[in-house]
């Protein structure tokens, strides 16, 4: 950690404050899966010797380990990205009934603008849903200031406490001064069966319990420092939480705010209150209408945002904007497109199955990237795990497509092994793909059960993908090397035509984790007739240069050799 | 943070280009830099698909206080391009006034050759001499954030710092 030598000034991204507020607030127990933009917060996590930091293969096992260490008596918090939590709804919805005993947070990071996700949906409904309270930082020392709050309001008021960041928190560093000392509040381990068993007799009284709990929480929402009003200009107000409310002092500096880092229960007399002395009076919010609604509820007049806003991701100007009551007309700046990595196993294998013409149900990880043109040879991905339940349906729907399911080593763990295990079972014929790059490559090379690493660098056991695969039932398990292009599409030719149920594992590692190379490859101008097949590949490394002819930049080429399998007039060669 | 006066407005930089560029270290360097000289500092990062050579953007914020991680549109002071196509999509980040490094980016090239991990340590020179923080500051945030070959990167830091006849803006 980079600090100042004077003072304890230190420079952290929100999620690297998250990881040291839980640190500071006696943390023992920590669970989580990779998910942009919420990964650095384990990662940073780990490097704390005085408490366990794991990935777990999924949010919903996350929540459930992170809260086991809660009902032990220690302070614990599970961590992922807005649709990690719906994968983690099942708990959480209950674990609000039961309550804590020693303090529990879940920490989610939400994406506004979809930098790196599939939708961008907004987690604060959950909390009203779920009937927990909403901790929403607008920085990252706010985010470390914040989290020792959160866990005495999750014991004060024996409940789980939602502590939401968004990308621009997570992924914004601040420098700050941190009195970095860690108190560990430890309870004994909670042996009351009526408050962790939650049959319906058991459920019944807790959910009186809760609501009883949530107008206590209403209370103290009203009185909390969290909620902090503060009076400039009273001709103009505005009614903000988490980024918004540095947005809007950005553009608004000498307005009034009330600025909600308690955002449910909802403060609503410190809100009248604070609208009483406001001429004109505005709402700040990125996504959803939360705030807005809850206003309109009880009759408060003030000044909102056109419905267009509600995509995409606010800034300094759009609060301008909103303002000006205009409606979202900036067109996004078009950015690069993403690609496959030079070298990466995955180019190989989208390039076979786009020839064979296959219907291929994706997952989600870097192979997604096979979806994009001109490999587009990926079909779907909705959510985590969804291709092999997703190929049996499409293909059990379409008989005679020949459908493949492709998901990545991770992506089977996390949730596909069930979906493998429900194909067997309901007697699905196809083959389905697991790409195996031996990481969890999109978010940046995180380890995994199938890598045999832990967080923190050390060896585990080691899950095997192939017995998983057989003892799921699976009739043909191969393992393949996708760089040899040729064996790999042969095989997924034999395996589709046959009647079975068959696994291939396409394994070779990550460009990242293995940057090994061999010598780059060439193209003799002499031999090549430009027929754009090399091109297919969408390979960083080969280029058009001004002249117009094709070349491979040695410095971008891994010497993987795939091109040179393609390439039907032996053009390319080694250098 | 304390040796700021208050009244000092916060600078804005905006270091962009494309995943593997060192865009990030670069804009890492700057705000340790102006943390190092006592400045409040917000650095953004857009990164989702940066690894796939997608675009890399990353604002620095310096000064008092720093609100917003993100400036307001065309407020930016210093406009820091590490790849030519990348340039079009946000010149419109400068303000008036601003000053834009793109014209040194041909010369870093020539300067770094096929040495292209050092062409943010030769544009973070330049960016340099434009700024009001201590050289020692900058040594040590180079020091702080590069692992390796640090001896090469302070070399085409200077290289960097050398270009511009020092003006602070």
């Amino acid at each position: 950690m980079p600090t100042s030598a004077q003072k304890n000034i230190v420079l952290l991204s929100g999620n690297e404050a998250v990881a040291w507020g839980a640190w500071a607030a006696g943390v023992c127990f920590a669970s989580g899966y990779p998910g942009t933009p919420s990964t650095e917060i384990l990662e940073a996590l780990s490097s704390f010797d005085c408490l366990e930091a794991q990935w777990a293969v999924n949010e919903k096992v996350a929540y459930e380990a992170a809260f086991g260490a809660c009902i032990g008596g220690k302070r614990a918090l599970t961590a992922c990205k807005h649709v990690g939590l719906n994968v983690a709804m099942d708990p959480l919805m209950t674990t609000a009934y039961s309550g804590v005993n020693a303090g529990f947070l879940v920490v989610v990071a939400d994406d506004p603008g979809m930098f790196s996700s599939q939708n961008e949906q907004d987690s604060r409904r959950i909390a009203p849903f779920a009937k927990i309270p909403l901790i929403e930082p607008s920085s990252p020392s706010e985010a470390y200031r914040f989290i020792g709050e959160a866990y005495q309001i999750s014991e004060k008021f024996d409940i789980p406490v939602l502590f939401r960041i968004t990308t621009r928190i997570s992924h914004t560093k601040e420098s700050f001064e941190m009195d970095a000392s860690r108190q560990v509040p430890i309870r004994p381990l909670d042996r009351n069966i009526s408050k962790y068993v939650m049959v319906p007799g058991h459920a019944r009284a807790r959910h009186v319990d809760l609501e009883k709990r949530l107008m206590r929480l209403q209370e103290y929402s009203e009185n909390t420092p969290l909620n902090r009003a503060e009076i400039k200009d009273r001709k103009i107000g505005f009614i903000t939480s988490g980024i918004c409310a540095l947005y809007t002092k950005e553009v608004y500096p000498d307005a009034s705010l009330l600025t909600l880092g308690m955002s449910f229960p909802f403060p609503i007399n410190k809100i009248k209150a604070f609208a009483k002395k406001i001429n004109k009076l505005y709402v700040i919010e990125e996504l959803e209408p939360f705030l807005e609604e809850q206003l309109k509820q009880e009759g408060i007049k003030f000044i909102g945002k056109k419905s267009s806003w509600r995509c995409g991701e606010l800034s300094p100007h759009a609060v301008r904007q909103i303002v000006d009551q205009k409606e979202r007309d900036e067109q996004p700046m078009k950015s690069r497109r993403p690609l496959l990595c030079p070298g990466c196993p995955h180019r190989p294998a989208f390039y076979a199955l786009k020839k064979l013409r296959y219907y291929v149900a994706g997952d989600i990880g870097c192979y997604t990237l096979g979806a994009l043109e001109p490999l587009a040879a990926l079909h779907t991905q909705i959510c985590m795990g969804a291709s092999i339940p997703f190929f049996e349906g499409i293909g059990k729907s379409n008989p005679g497509q020949k459908v493949v399911a492709v998901i990545g080593d991770s992506t089977f763990i996390h949730t596909g092994i069930s979906g493998l295990i429900s194909a067997v079972y309901n007697n699905t014929k196809g083959v389905v793909v697991i790409m195996d790059n031996a990481t969890t490559a999109m978010t940046g090379a995180q380890e995994n059960p199938s890598t045999g690493v832990t967080l923190q660098g050390k060896k585990t056991k080691q899950l095997v993908l192939e017995d998983i695969c057989k003892a799921a039932g699976v009739d043909w398990v191969d393992v393949v090397d996708p760089y040899d292009l040729k064996a790999f599409e042969k095989l997924l030719k034999i395996r589709v035509e046959e009647d079975k149920l068959s696994v291939i594992i396409a394994r070779h590692p990550c460009k990242i984790i293995d940057p090994s190379r061999k010598p780059s490859l060439k193209i003799d101008q002499k031999l090549c007739k430009d027929c754009g097949l090399c091109l297919k590949l969408d390979c960083p490394a080969i280029i058009r240069d001004q002249k117009d002819s094709l070349y491979i930049d040695k410095l971008l080429c891994t010497g993987c050799g795939v091109c040179l399998q393609v390439c039907n007039l032996n053009a390319i060669s080694e250098r | 943070m304390r040796s700021v006066s208050d009244k000092i407005k916060t600078t804005n930089i905006l270091f962009f280009g494309i995943g593997g560029q060192g865009v990030l270290s670069a804009s890492e360097i700057c705000a340790l830099a102006a943390l190092n000289d006592g400045y409040h500092v917000k650095k953004s990062e857009v990164k989702g698909m940066a690894q796939r050579g997608g675009s890399v953007e990353s604002y620095v914020r310096f000064g008092a206080c720093v609100l917003s991680p993100l400036p307001e549109q065309g407020k930016v002071d210093i406009l820091v391009c590490l790849y030519e196509s990348e340039y079009p999509r946000l010149i419109s980040e400068l303000r008036k006034g601003g000053i834009d490094l793109y014209s040194y980016l041909t010369k870093a090239h020539k300067v770094v050759g096929e040495q292209k991990i050092f062409l943010n340590a030769f544009m973070l020179g330049v960016v340099s001499s434009f700024l009001p923080i201590k050289e020692d500051s900058w040594l040590k945030a180079i020091n702080d954030t590069f692992s390796r070959k640090q001896d090469k990167n302070k070399e085409y830091f200077y290289q960097g710092r050398r270009q511009v006849v020092s003006k602070v803006i």
